[in-house]
């Protein structure tokens, strides 16, 4: 989440202090994404130092103002109309899936069930916090309710997915599939020897715990 | 959502649904049917038992094929088990000739299906009303409960509109009027909003949620995660069999963790 960009679009409506920033992002976010007064700061200090907004003086309380600058606008409009990329770094499901369905011994269906059930509990979860959030629609209910389907839709689609993952293990074992693939006999050269330089021989015999080692 | 809700409650209670909580309306007890015989048969469902309680709704997920319409059909009397036995109210259904279970069916179960299943002929308060003009209530008295009914649903205005001048999710609501009328008081779902967009979609899951708190039961069968988790309970079926329950629970502060 671009704190920078969702603060400068904040801007772009009026002149703000500070605090006044914070307030109306998390307002509008639900919540969801909390800000420190330091962050708040400290992004204000890059945007102005970037020309993207300016000091405006001071409220009738003596609060500093910052206003938005033309090519601060600018960059709202970039921001607002650039598309958020899908970030495919990291899956952490993903990835404990991919690993433990090819590692010898492990009930596979077993840690899908524990997924799902959690999924399907968060699901729940979220679905009767909708129920009760307030159905009068004005922009903040709105996004309010756009942030918990969001998050309904991303559990959904992990349900999915999952559901998708059992078929396919299911299948591959019904066409006697040997799914599981043991350390392999011949490890890569290279890796950090636990006491004096090891022979190649140790190598094979690597441990669980020694394989962690490898890099 | 706090203001739908109460115009529910200030609209005309369902008529004669009790409110003891506790009390099972409806249960599957080592229910098996199968299909064909010898090498050909199919098993659709394989010694399932479930109950179901007064204010639950049971969601019954599996893919196509597991047997979830089969279970429905079932508990709805529609169709019969090969073995096991089926108790609706306390009745054992399984036991009664064709024509009792219609008329059990009509008076205690609503069937809510995809296609909604309208008398296109019928105006949506007759279309309501029919069930218990079927089952031999006045005319008058049957309009009378149907009026209730589609005032629980929020479509009473809509009472003398024809389905095809409705829309999707309208034409949805009035199948589940029609599911809740007089005395009927479990809705049995097949995918109640496979035809309709997600945000109508999820208004006819509130709407049944809401009669179901109310004082109805229910069991909805669904492909989506997204729609069961409007159940409190969740049941998974593949090849025929129970494979898995999910029950509601509470987890705090689960926004709070993406912070």
């Amino acid at each position: 989440m671009s704190i920078r960009d969702s603060l400068l679009a904040i801007l772009d409506q009026g002149p703000c202090y500070g605090y006044q920033l914070g307030y109306e992002f998390e307002m509008r976010t639900g919540g969801s994404v909390p800000l420190n007064t330091g962050q708040i700061y400290s992004t204000l200090e890059r945007l102005d130092a970037a020309g993207l907004i300016q000091s405006s003086g001071a409220d009738d309380e003596g609060r500093a103002l910052y206003t938005i600058t033309p090519a601060g606008r600018e960059d709202v409009q970039s921001w607002l109309s650039t598309p958020v990329p899908h970030d495919m770094r990291r899956n952490e499901l993903a990835t404990k899936l991919a690993l433990a369905v090819s590692l010898p011994g492990i009930d596979i269906a077993h840690v899908i069930q524990t997924q799902r059930h959690a999924a399907m509990n968060t699901l729940q979860e979220l679905t009767r916090l909708k129920r009760n959030s307030s159905s009068s629609v004005d922009g903040l209910d709105l996004g309010w309710s756009l942030l918990l389907d969001a998050h309904l839709f991303e559990v959904e689609a992990e349900v999915r997915w999952l559901d998708h993952c059992e078929t396919r293990i299911a299948r591959a074992i019904a066409e006697n599939v040997d799914l599981s693939v043991p350390l392999n006999p011949d490890p890569p050269k290279r890796g950090r020897p636990t006491r004096a330089p090891a022979s190649s021989a140790s190598h094979t015999n690597a441990t669980p715990k020694g394989a962690d080692n490898v890099r | 959502m706090s203001g739908s809700a109460h115009s529910a409650a200030n609209a005309q209670p369902i008529p004669a649904v009790r409110h003891d909580r506790d009390e099972i309306v409806l249960e599957l007890s080592s229910v098996s049917r199968s299909y064909g015989t010898g090498d050909t048969a199919v098993t659709a469902l394989d010694e399932v038992s479930l109950q179901l309680r007064r204010g639950e709704l049971v969601a019954i997920m599996g893919t196509s094929g597991s047997g979830k319409s089969t279970l429905l059909t079932i508990a709805g009397g529609l169709d019969r088990p090969t073995s096991g036995r089926v108790f609706v109210n306390g009745t054992q259904i399984t036991g009664l000739g064709a024509k009792k279970i219609a008329a059990l069916r009509r008076k205690t179960l609503g069937f809510v299906f995809q296609d909604y299943n309208l008398v296109p002929v019928l105006t949506a308060i007759e279309n309501v009303a029919l069930p218990l003009e079927l089952d031999g209530i006045s005319a008058r008295a049957a309009r009378r409960s149907a009026k209730y009914a589609l005032e629980a649903v929020g479509l009473l205005e809509l009472a003398n509109r024809y389905p095809d001048d409705m829309s999707g999710g309208q034409q949805q609501r009035v199948s589940i009027a029609r599911a809740i009328v007089g005395d009927r008081s479990i809705i049995l779902a097949d995918e109640p909003t496979g035809a309709l967009d997600s945000v109508t979609g999820e208004s006819v899951l509130s709407m049944m949620r809401q009669r179901i708190d109310s004082g109805a039961a229910g069991i909805l069968v669904t492909h989506d995660a997204r729609h069961a988790a409007w159940a409190d309970r969740i049941i998974y079926l593949r090849d025929g069999r129970i494979t898995d329950e999910t029950r509601a629970n509470t987890l705090d502060g689960i926004l709070a963790t993406g912070a």
